[in-house]
């Protein structure tokens, strides 16, 4: 049976007929779905951990043990977990243990959009880049049997459009694999000094071994053409030079690292001019070049944001097209290269673009998108910008409006950011909806680094400019964040003495990634109920005296929380409490605005809220939209907002 | 593009039902026995952001997106999105417009102004344009919130794919108590005539 599977569930699935008993993430974008797929097979336990450092570490445990495991993180997530992938690949497994990375090409949802297949090779582990949803599930079943085979984790790297599309699945049947054997072993799992020398060289034999067997698997093919030029490629790339460049040969590799020397020579060899098209980083191109090998790919391709297929045709089309304009799809090379198409003589088309000319259509549609929203546009519209001026389409429109992603209508945050923003504090902030806390109009916040970090850079800041200095600052963090990687910050602000202020927006979710549950919710991945972690337990165990819990709804306990809170030496935490407006269902009456108070003051726009906007110089709120948090009543200094139905006196 | 693979970009606004459009479209092209991609785009915002789903369908699909200047058809469940996205339709595509105005942020705010006559100034530009007011036809099935069902409905008439698969996505896509309400939705959008 076939079945349209976006990337991350085909690779469940294929976790899933491979036997895998044992799984474990953090929510993360574009990983997040995994752990949401696998958790519903009653065969497999799966879990949310608090971040992926003990994801990765749950995955060990249960491979040494003799499970099947897997831990599935977003490309950032390797980082919080590359501690313990760098030891374990010195250990080796037991049963299968695969490494999900989902880089981000394209920042559609992250801090930045590095390259994860570094890590393989620091690592010294197998690297699988699948090019659709199929080849997902079929790599996630043989990277399994390699990790055996092999004894080394294997990292399977997606990318967010491998990750999120669609495309057929077949589907087949559970293969339980029996638990191994537990042996103890401490010269292999223990990695004291004296252990850990005898096991690097264990992972040089494995390296050699692993690239004798990129040589001759299936998963590096050839698929000869025309052979005035060749492409070497990998991932979501290949998809794009075959719609590009229907006619040139291509070694497809689906083994990125190690990768097969002599494959390569051999194909290098065999072409007239060969090129590298891979997304991010010159990862295979600079391994190629190392072996003396003559090849074409950043000079051409671009190293930032995500490919496509325009933009291979525009690059290494253009090239091609000079010696052999027939290996290029036509309807492409006619938005692609006008110049030539024009012409109607491909060597007049030589029009071969700079790297960044050929980012062309991504970076002036993000341009377009931002019309005078710098923030908004910096933080992640990816590749929901619009698009710039084809010949085969129709034109852009000059100056249109933008859409920057917003908080929701009734969210918790906004009332907190819109009270931070009126008293002027420096705050640091962190991953997740309310980083949106720092786009227009609310722009309340400093620093956003990393997951976690929030803590730290408000610690730093006070550190370096002093305790008066802390009274203005404060960190903002989400529940599932704090639980993440915040107790450890907050555990640093009270042992070495910080006055600085937590706020933890607790929305009771992890809203950012689609509502996965968390510690302090109450229930697993599963849906299973569990022990909830009390944020004010943590707190006060973490040695913080000053907690104070207040309803983020409500502006005047938010600020006076702040101020005292902030006033105050010592570590101290506010708890801003509400859920996630799209938790709750069922809204609350909607808002209305009576005409007669509306003094046109603007006030209520402050907040950003999409419900309200501005008619003939009187504020509106709409209905379907509203959803009745209330929060624009407390700041109208006119009264003229009340609930809808309620009566005027 | 090239190859009998037909080109279907949704846009919107997220809330409006575009990822769950793209899910009914993409089933319904699965009895056409070919190959099916479809890729999601959507940014930081779960309400009120932009929202693109790309459908491609044919005997044979790479890449699970399309280029500017090669759909077939561009379903724009709001109008300022459908201008926005027009450089990705063919100069011979479909323009299926919902009529209805979503102020993004810098609107609300008065940092932008909505244009106006949008509709008016794409019906000049585009040879095959059909505008309707989803929401009220949404309205007029039962549920505002069906607006989706009805352009699915006015696409798919437009599309070689039967009246049966559609119904049978629908119904796989669309719970129970929806459904009706949904098909209601669906047909008022098929009957639409532009």
């Amino acid at each position: 049976m076939r079945e349209l599977l976006i990337g991350n569930h085909a690779l469940a699935r294929g976790a899933w007929e491979a036997g895998v008993r044992v799984a474990a993430a953090y929510p993360g974008t574009p990983s997040t779905e995994i752990i949401e797929a696998l958790a519903r097979y009653p065969e497999v336990y799966a879990e949310w951990a608090p971040n992926e450092k003990v994801a990765l570490e749950v995955a060990i445990g249960a491979a040494i043990g003799g499970a099947r495991s897997l831990a599935a993180m977003k490309h950032v997530g390797v980082n919080v977990a590359a501690d313990p992938l760098m030891t374990l690949a010195y250990t080796g497994v037991n049963a299968g243990l695969v490494l999900v990375s989902a880089d981000d090409p394209g920042l559609f949802s992250s801090q930045n959009e590095q390259d994860n297949r570094f890590y393989a090779r620091l690592a010294q582990i197998p690297c699988l880049e699948p090019a659709d949803s199929q080849e997902v599930k079929d790599m996630t079943m043989l990277a399994f049997s390699l990790s055996e085979e092999f004894d080394t984790p294997v990292m399977l790297r997606l990318t967010t459009r491998i990750a999120h599309s669609y495309s057929l699945v077949e589907l087949g049947q559970r293969r339980e694999v029996p638990l191994k054997d537990y042996v103890k072993q401490p010269a292999k799992y223990v990695m004291l000094p004296a252990f850990g020398k005898v096991r690097h060289r264990v992972v040089e034999e494995r390296r050699l071994k692993l690239a004798a067997y990129a040589e001759t698997t299936p998963l590096n093919r050839v698929e000869w053409a025309d052979r005035r030029a060749g492409v070497i490629t990998a991932g979501i790339s290949y998809q794009y030079v075959k719609e590009a460049l229907p006619g040139v040969s291509i070694l497809k590799l689906g083994l990125t690292y190690p990768f097969p020397e002599k494959l390569i020579r051999d194909f290098v060899r065999a072409v007239e001019t060969c090129y590298v098209v891979e997304e991010l980083e010159p990862f295979l191109e600079d391994q190629i070049r190392a072996l003396g090998l003559p090849v074409t790919g950043k000079e051409l391709v671009p190293r930032v944001d995500e490919l496509s297929s325009l933009i291979v045709a525009r690059t290494v089309g253009a090239r091609v097209a000079a010696v052999a304009p027939e290996l290029v799809c036509p309807d492409l090379a006619a938005v692609a290269l006008p110049a030539m198409t024009a012409a109607g003589n491909p060597a007049a088309g030589s029009t071969v673009l700079a790297p960044g000319e050929a980012e062309g259509v991504r970076e002036q549609g993000t341009a377009t998108a931002a019309a005078g929203e710098e923030v908004a546009a910096a933080s992640g519209q990816g590749g929901a910008a619009a698009p710039a001026a084809t010949l085969t389409g129709f034109p852009a429109a000059a100056d249109l409006p933008g859409r920057p992603p917003l908080m929701c209508p009734g969210c918790p945050h906004r009332g907190v950011f819109y009270v931070l923003k009126k008293l002027g504090l420096v705050v640091a902030g962190d991953i997740g909806c309310y980083t949106l806390g720092a786009t227009p109009p609310l722009q309340a916040m400093d620093t956003c680094i990393c997951m976690g970090a929030s803590l730290g850079v408000a610690m730093g800041l006070e550190k370096a400019r002093g305790p008066e200095f802390a009274r203005r600052v404060v960190a903002v963090i989400g529940d599932s964040t704090f639980l993440h990687s915040g107790m450890t910050g907050l555990l640093d602000m009270v042992y070495n003495g910080s006055n600085g202020t937590l706020i933890i927006l607790d929305n009771g979710t992890t809203a950012m990634t689609g509502h996965q549950d968390h510690p302090g919710t109450g229930y697993t991945a599963a849906q299973r109920p569990a022990p909830k972690a009390d944020l004010k337990q943590i707190a006060r165990a973490l040695g913080v005296q000053r907690v104070q819990v207040v309803d983020s709804y409500d502006l005047e306990a938010v600020e006076k929380a702040i101020r005292e809170e902030t006033a105050a030496a010592g570590p101290s935490v506010i708890i801003a409490r509400r859920p996630c407006a799209l938790l709750n269902k069922e809204k609350e009456a909607v808002y209305i605005v009576d005409k007669g108070n509306c003094l046109g003051c603007r006030y209520c726009l402050e907040l950003g809220c999409p419900a309200l906007s501005f008619k003939e110089q009187q504020a509106v709120i709409d209905p379907v939209q509203c959803n009745g948090c209330g929060l624009c009543t407390q700041i109208c200094p006119g009264e003229a907002i009340r609930k809808a139905g309620e009566e005027d006196e | 593009m090239s190859n009998g693979v037909i080109n279907v970009l949704l846009v919107g606004v997220g809330g409006q039902g575009t990822i769950l459009a793209g899910r009914v479209l993409s089933l319904a092209a699965l009895s056409l026995g070919g190959e099916v991609k479809v890729s999601d785009i959507h940014g930081m915002a779960q309400r009120g952001g932009s929202v693109v789903t790309q459908v491609r369908f044919g005997p044979r699909v790479y890449a699970p997106v399309m280029a500017p200047g090669t759909a077939d058809f561009l379903v724009a469940f709001e109008k300022l999105e459908a201008r926005r996205w027009l450089p990705y339709l063919k100069l011979d595509g479909w323009l299926i417009v919902n009529d209805q105005e979503m102020p993004p942020l810098p609107v609300l705010t008065g940092a932008g102004t909505y244009p106006e006559d949008l509709v008016g100034e794409m019906g000049r530009l585009v040879n095959n344009m059909l505008a309707l007011d989803a929401l009220e036809l949404a309205r007029r099935a039962g549920n505002v919130k069906s607006a989706n069902m009805v352009l699915m409905g006015a696409l798919a008439r437009r599309l070689p794919i039967s009246r049966e698969a559609w119904e049978e996505a629908l119904a796989v896509s669309v719970p129970g108590r929806f459904l009706e309400v949904n098909r209601k939705a669906f047909y008022l959008g098929w009957d639409q005539n532009g």
